[in-house]
């Protein structure tokens, strides 16, 4: 019998500089809240104190709204373009630089292996300035009209899951397209957030174009009802995407909402066994499951169901559950115990509603918010399993018959942001993207991103497109004036 | 049994196996080369690693002087460290084999195998009745394992019976005397398809091993190869119960290459399969890697080049 216990393999966090404490972002200055409130930023795999973080309120977002209007009007609105991309370069490129930076503080503070943050998050954040600081100063030919312009100032409020890529999508595009930004990281996850305004300042970007205010919901709702704000981009659950949407009815704001997801991940009886299985596993247990885009709802062909499920299983046991920072971790912590105890809400009703739970034998870690990867077989389109949003480590498993009964299913969903096909048929595989009513297909891969394609989804998955010339335009109108 | 012996039942089985996604199967090798192997682990790891070399020369220029080096090599990698195990086996051309193994035995190496290249290696252009021949001197010089090529060309051109029969035909001729090792040549197969498909007739035909490459031909073991077969030996155990080993061979030259090797084993057929019966290395520059880095993990330095011996 073999001993090839893999032995811990710790990134190191001497690289990470995290401050005992940190004020808002606005003006191109760190500055303390006016009233002075402050809250705790922990690692949820240790349940340790990583910084303390100011508060934002009412009267901070106006001084950073105020400072991004002052920015555009006076800076921003009236550097010719390329300048512009010529920032986002560098932004670009320190960001590479920094990159492990990044991807320790990322992994301290969010719980998601180092793997994950080092190889897909920090990487995709850099590649997304990159791409739209070539849009900068060819917004004119990119299908909007001959004199596309800017909005004015921008809200954006981003989640937990990737805080700095998320963070990359709506900042980038909006600073390619010529608006400033006021952005409000999630409450839990706000270090990388306030170490890229660091790298607005080494990067030397005119002060007031990015504004980083933290603080929780009722920060994020000073910010979405803020009178001078053009434009909110949000991406977050459907339930504050559709609170956001009465907001600004009625006002001349725009929205791009990216929200919540119940992706299919259909297997057909013709694809590549041992892929698909890898595929669902990486639609699933990617980020522990923490992806709006997830494939929690795997839709078996039934003659294939025992020998794909077996299989799964197998391959389910080798993952490796704990210290996000061992490089050979795959699946993390879960973010929060808000969201913990969310995941065993939902897991618990599939048992009452008579889903067979399935996980392999593992230890999880004493300390933290942990939850194993799990599956649940026998599941019913009735089953809350089947239709809500779990947004944890946890797969619902459906089988079909026909390929028209698998269409029916995975459209039967309020959500409609992602799904993936699995066929070694290419016609197949062709008809089902046609009949499936998402933002994302997936074939024969999942979760698999770039910034010059446009994510986004239907239904009640949200609004807009970000990435992509289709994500530009949702920072762009096509009058030929400037909104004040 | 699975298949009947007829043609027609082999194609079917073969005709029924899933697909493999080449991107897919290339991600999941890519994946996997990023573990990171630290400390008692890769101590570990080095020495199956060198238990598991199949110490190998097949030059147009191999000498019995040549060939005795080797063996000596083979029985003590580090002269001055016998806690380093002996190698797995060593592999020569079958004229090689009868020095191979009376010098193995008279340095103490008994329990060291000859294995012999066969069956017209590295083409294996040949008529069935050479291979015979080939194959039959092996065993008569004191070959205890057999690494048989297949007939690229038969499979390529859908004669598979013919490479399931020579395969059957040699195996018989090996019978308890050696274990067979068969050479798929992947870098002639070229698609991961065609490497699941020789993989399963060459185990229903009778392999004991099935081995990606002569070292002849690139590319030879890549990852993503050898992933694919060791899911085939994983499957084929599952549904037969019988253990067939993997040994890629050829490009594999650091010990960071082979301890990617023994982590595609460890996560696709098993633990299980981590021991020198069911898995080897074949290799020549890569034993005196593991050796400079397996005294780097004693000593904490890395020694010069002259610190390990030239053989």
């Amino acid at each position: 019998m073999s001993d090839f216990e893999y032995a811990s393999a710790p990134e190191s966090r001497a690289i990470a500089n995290i401050a005992s404490n940190y004020g808002l972002f606005i003006g191109g200055k760190f500055v303390q809240p006016k009233k002075g409130k402050s809250f705790n930023t922990i690692n949820p795999a240790t349940e340790e104190v990583l910084s303390k973080i100011g508060y934002a309120d009412k009267s901070d977002i106006d001084a950073a709204v105020k400072s991004a209007r002052s920015a555009y009007l006076k800076v921003w609105s009236k550097m010719p373009a390329k300048e512009r991309g010529k920032y986002l370069y560098r932004i670009a490129r320190i960001m590479q630089e920094r990159a492990r930076e990044f991807a320790v503080v990322e992994t301290l503070d969010n719980g998601k292996p180092i793997r994950e943050s080092r190889d897909t998050d920090i990487p995709l954040a850099a590649a997304h300035f990159f791409y739209h600081a070539g849009w900068a100063d060819k917004l004119e030919f990119a299908g909007f009209g001959s004199k596309p312009k800017s909005l004015g100032v921008v809200g954006q409020v981003i989640p937990w899951n990737f805080p700095l890529l998320m963070l990359a999508w709506k900042i980038a595009p909006a600073l390619a397209a010529g608006n400033t930004v006021v952005l409000k990281p999630a409450e839990t996850t706000p270090l990388t957030a306030l170490l890229f305004a660091e790298v607005c300042q080494q990067a030397g970007l005119p002060e007031g174009v990015v504004n980083i205010v933290t603080g929780d919901g009722v920060t994020g709702a000073a910010l979405v009802n803020h009178p001078d704000i053009n434009k909110i981009a949000f991406t977050g659950s459907t339930e504050v995407g559709k609170s956001i949407a009465r907001a600004i009815s009625g006002s001349k704001k725009t929205a791009t909402l990216e929200l919540g997801g119940k992706a299919a991940n259909i297997v057909f009886d013709d694809a590549a066994i041992d892929e698909a299985v890898e595929g669902i596993v990486n639609g699933i247990f990617f980020n522990q499951g923490h992806v709006c885009c997830a494939g929690s709802r795997l839709i078996l062909q039934e003659n294939v169901a025992d020998e794909v499920l077996d299989k799964l299983k197998k391959r389910m046991s080798l993952i490796r559950v704990g210290d996000p920072m061992d490089k050979n971790t795959d699946l993390g912590a879960i973010n929060s115990k808000e969201q913990l105890n969310k995941i065993n809400e939902i897991s618990n009703a599939g048992d009452k509603e008579g889903a067979n739970r399935w996980s392999p034998e593992l230890k999880l870690p004493s300390k933290g918010f942990w939850f194993p990867p799990t599956i649940f077989t026998g599941v019913t389109q009735s089953h809350r399993i089947a239709r809500e949003e779990i947004f944890g480590p946890v797969l619902s498993v459906l089988t079909f018959r026909t390929p028209a009964e698998a269409i029916e299913k995975a459209n039967n969903t309020m959500y409609g942001l992602s799904a993936g096909i699995w066929s070694d048929k290419g016609s197949k595989v062709l008809w089902a993207a046609k009949q499936l009513n998402a933002g994302v297909i997936w074939s024969n891969t999942f979760n698999k991103f770039d910034p010059a394609s446009p994510f986004g989804g239907y239904k009640e998955s949200g609004w807009g497109r970000e990435g992509g010339r289709h994500g530009l335009s949702g920072y762009l109108t096509a009058e030929a004036k400037v909104n004040k | 049994m699975i298949i009947d012996g007829s043609e027609k039942s082999l194609r079917k089985f073969l005709s029924e196996l899933s697909p493999v996604d080449q991107v897919g199967a290339e991600a999941r090798a890519a994946m996997l080369a990023t573990r990171s192997i630290k400390t008692s682990s890769k101590a570990w790891a080095i020495d199956i690693a060198i238990s598991m070399v199949d110490l190998t020369t097949l030059e147009g220029a191999d000498t019995p002087g040549k060939i005795k080096t080797l063996c000596a090599k083979a029985v003590r990698p580090d002269p001055t460290d016998l806690t380093v195990p002996s190698v797995g086996a060593i592999c020569v051309y079958n004229d090689m084999v009868r020095i191979a193994r009376s010098e193995l035995d008279s340095i103490g190496g008994n329990s060291v195998p000859v294995a012999a290249v066969a069956t017209a290696f590295p083409s294996g252009r040949a008529s069935l009745a050479v291979k015979k021949i080939d194959t039959q001197d092996a065993l008569d010089a004191g070959a205890s394992e057999i690494d048989m090529v297949i007939d690229r060309g038969a499979f390529l051109s859908g004669r598979l019976m013919e490479v399931f029969e020579e395969i059957r035909i040699i195996k018989e001729l090996c019978a308890d005397k050696a274990h067979l090792k068969v050479i798929l040549e992947t870098g002639e197969l070229v698609t991961y398809d065609n490497v699941r498909k020789a993989s399963y007739l060459a185990m229903l035909a009778g392999a004991d091993f099935i081995k990606t490459s002569t070292g002849k031909v690139a590319p030879a073991a890549t990852a993503p190869v050898v992933l694919v077969m060791l899911e085939a030996v994983r499957d084929y155990f599952a549904l037969t119960g019988t253990k067939i080993g993997v040994k890629p061979a050829g490009g594999i030259r650091t010990t960071k290459d082979a301890i990617k090797q023994l982590v595609l084993v460890k996560e696709t057929a098993g633990d299980q399969w981590l021991t020198p019966d069911l898995f080897r290395i074949g290799a020549s520059a890569l034993l005196n890697d593991l050796l400079m880095q397996r005294m780097k993990l004693r000593s904490g330095h890395y020694a010069s080049a002259n610190y390990v011996t030239v053989d």
